[in-house]
């Protein structure tokens, strides 16, 4: 169980005068769902942006699964085994949710041009294992109900789920997931987290930037709290719970 | 598990053979039929409709390709017609006298003179209109929207004025006088630049231009459906849908947006090498502006991403003028004893009559893809209440 997935160590960004991530490491083991968390503006999003490859760090080493990679384009780090989902959901809206998890394949899979215009058989068999690989993952987030409607119509609830399912799809080594919970209710993000948990029993890593503490806290393995950009804490989520540091910037000096 | 094993997208009007086998198949002979006796029926009201007819299937070919680059993966392309004009001259060039005219050193190599075959030549232009494709692709690959449409005008524009002006030093377009004498299509000794007997009646070669052209569209249709099925075509509307999260699932933008590009123009270079053969007569005036407008108004006007829109949108736009230029003058005569208004400006006002009523009432197209799964007005959320976001049933816009 302690096989490292990722680890990253000494991730600097700037941007102009502003240093946005001071020397952040992380290591995350296998299976485990992994909280990154910190008050707003504490670097968060960036560090995830920077993992994923929207942005280019100044320095930092990244391996993932024991392959280092560098994150210089979004694509590939896709490819090397990071699916990410978006806090602020990106789906392919007028497409269906089946044909939005089964792009999500499309990293796994190799039919061309060619092959899609004289339908080889080649062609055909990886398409019919698309579609099943997508319609088992739609069943498994819940909604393959929805399969044959467009995203857009699907309810917000759902369409994180689709995201998540779309991410699914792409056989991550680790799973990002940025604010999933952002703007749900509350028997919203029950189900989520009920979903979290199930990605983790089929033996996923999670690594989840959340702002509800307490989704992180009954949910994640290990904890890391980012505040102005440095890692202030890591450990169990109750561990950081205590932290002097973690306390003070969330709640400010005074409670300290 | 609730998925019924049939085909992911919503249901079209016509049934798909992986469907419904038996409605598909007679679908498909009752159209054969109609477009197999098509060309006799409108020959009738003389060979004209047949010319016609033969343009409105090339057209329908160059917007199903200029379909795959603005339809399917949402890259606006104003310079589309640039593509028809590489594979005409494409053809134009390596099937007439010009060469050998003005290069002795050609025709020295060619004492026959240049009549390369259509056949060796679709791929031929198909495969140069693609190069050139990606040659407009590369540099327009981090611009949207307004900015890829000003480049991809400018790219049109430079391959016409080209055109226009490579006589000199070297004469190798023949300049604004175009080339002539073109090579009609041939199948051994059957030409049909000549008239042919059929069932003892002689036929103009437009007919069998007519089945030529048919044939191609039909490989393109069927091209095309496909591509929109497959992994390549979902990449491509992935990244009309949304780039980045195109990106972020692995799909590497710069190389499927070249391929849109290129693909889409090689249909563009074949319907151009068709042109040529049908013409036996091309110049860069065929390839203007305002042709690129026509295709992409075709494209718009039908359905964009929907192929028998696409299909529908080309037939309608190119024999709608024509039906135009023969019946308005002998309508209003017959009306009002005298023609009001002249038939190109009866069309120019019709088109823009109905360019805005399309924008109005059906902004996605006379015949858009059918849509699946949208929920009942009464169901989504109003814009106005920031109620609970995670109310079921809200669309998130």
């Amino acid at each position: 169980m302690s096989e490292l997935i990722l680890h990253v160590s000494g991730v600097n960004k700037r941007f102009g005068g502003l240093q946005a991530l001071g020397d952040v490491s992380l290591d995350i083991t296998r299976g485990q769902i992994y909280g990154l968390i910190g008050p707003n503006g504490a670097g968060k999003t960036t560090f995830f942006n920077v993992l994923t490859g929207l942005y280019t760090p100044d320095t930092g080493e990244f391996v993932l699964g024991g392959v280092p990679y560098a994150p210089t384009a979004v694509h590939k780090v896709a490819e090397a085994g990071i699916a990410r989902t978006f806090q602020n959901i990106r789906l392919f809206p007028d497409m269906t949710a089946l044909e939005n998890v089964m792009v999500g394949r499309h990293v796994r899979t190799k039919s061309g041009l060619v092959r899609a215009i004289f339908k080889t058989r080649f062609e055909r068999e990886e398409e019919a294992d698309i579609r099943q690989r997508a319609e088992e993952l739609l069943d498994f987030v819940g909604i393959a109900r929805y399969a044959r409607f467009q995203a857009r119509t699907l309810s917000y609830g759902d369409q994180r789920r689709l995201e998540i399912a779309r991410a699914l799809a792409t056989e991550p080594k680790l799973l990002a997931l940025d604010e999933p919970a952002a703007g749900m209710n509350a028997t919203e993000k029950l189900q989520l987290r009920d979903l979290l948990v199930r990605i983790k029993a089929e033996g996923r890593t999670i690594l989840l930037i959340e702002h509800d503490v307490k989704l992180v806290m009954g949910l994640c393995d290990r904890v890391t709290v980012l505040d102005y950009g440095k890692v202030i804490a890591v450990g169990a989520p109750a561990e950081v719970q205590k932290n002097a540091a973690v306390i003070e910037a969330y709640l400010g000096g005074a409670h300290a | 598990m609730s998925i019924t094993p049939i085909s992911h997208r919503p249901p079209s009007l016509f049934p798909r053979l992986a469907d419904n086998p038996r409605a598909a198949i007679v679908w498909m002979l009752v159209t054969a039929a109609i477009l197999a006796a098509l060309p006799f029926v409108v020959g009738s009201f003389g060979n004209a409709w047949v010319r016609i007819l033969d343009f409105a299937l090339l057209y329908v070919m160059l917007a199903l390709g200029l379909n795959i680059v603005v339809g399917f993966a949402g890259l606006l392309d104003l310079g589309y017609i640039a593509f028809y004009a590489v594979g005409a001259y494409m053809y134009g060039l390596l099937a007439s006298p010009h060469l050998t005219e003005t290069f002795p050193a050609i025709a020295a190599l060619v004492p026959g003179g240049m009549h390369v075959p259509v056949w060796f030549v679709i791929p031929l232009a198909g495969g140069l209109a693609a190069f050139f494709g990606v040659l407009l692709g590369a540099p327009t690959l981090k611009l949207r929207g307004d900015y890829l449409a000003i480049v991809t005008l400018g790219f049109g524009e430079i391959v016409r004025i080209f055109m226009l002006n490579l006589n000199a030093p070297l004469n190798l377009t023949n300049g604004p006088q175009g080339i002539n004498l073109i090579d009609p299509i041939a199948f051994g000794d059957f030409s049909l630049g000549k008239r042919h007997e059929l069932f003892g009646v002689k036929y103009a070669g437009t007919y069998f231009y007519y089945y030529v052209f048919l044939g191609l569209t039909v490989l393109t249709i069927v091209a095309c459906d496909r591509l929109q099925d497959s992994r390549i075509g979902r990449a491509w509307m992935a990244i009309r849908e949304d780039e980045i999260a195109a990106k972020a699932m692995g799909i590497n933008t710069r190389n499927i947006k070249l391929l849109a590009f290129a693909m889409g123009a090689s249909f563009g270079g074949v319907a151009g090498s068709m042109f040529a053969a049908f013409q036996g007569f091309i110049s860069p005036e065929s390839f203007s502006l305002t042709e690129s407008i026509v295709v992409l108004a075709m494209v718009v006007l039908g359905g964009m991403g929907h192929i028998p829109g696409v299909v529908f949108g080309a037939v309608l736009l190119a024999v709608f003028p024509e039906v135009l230029r023969y019946t308005a003058g002998p309508v209003q005569t017959a009306l009002f004893g005298h023609v009001i208004v002249d038939a190109e400006v009866l069309r120019m006002l019709i088109y823009g009559v109905a360019m805005v009523a399309v924008m109005l009432l059906r902004p996605k197209g006379l015949w858009p893809a059918p849509v699946h799964g949208v929920v009942p007005k009464k169901f989504r959320a109003k814009p106005g209440d920031s109620g609970g976001p995670g109310s079921s049933g809200e669309a998130v816009q």
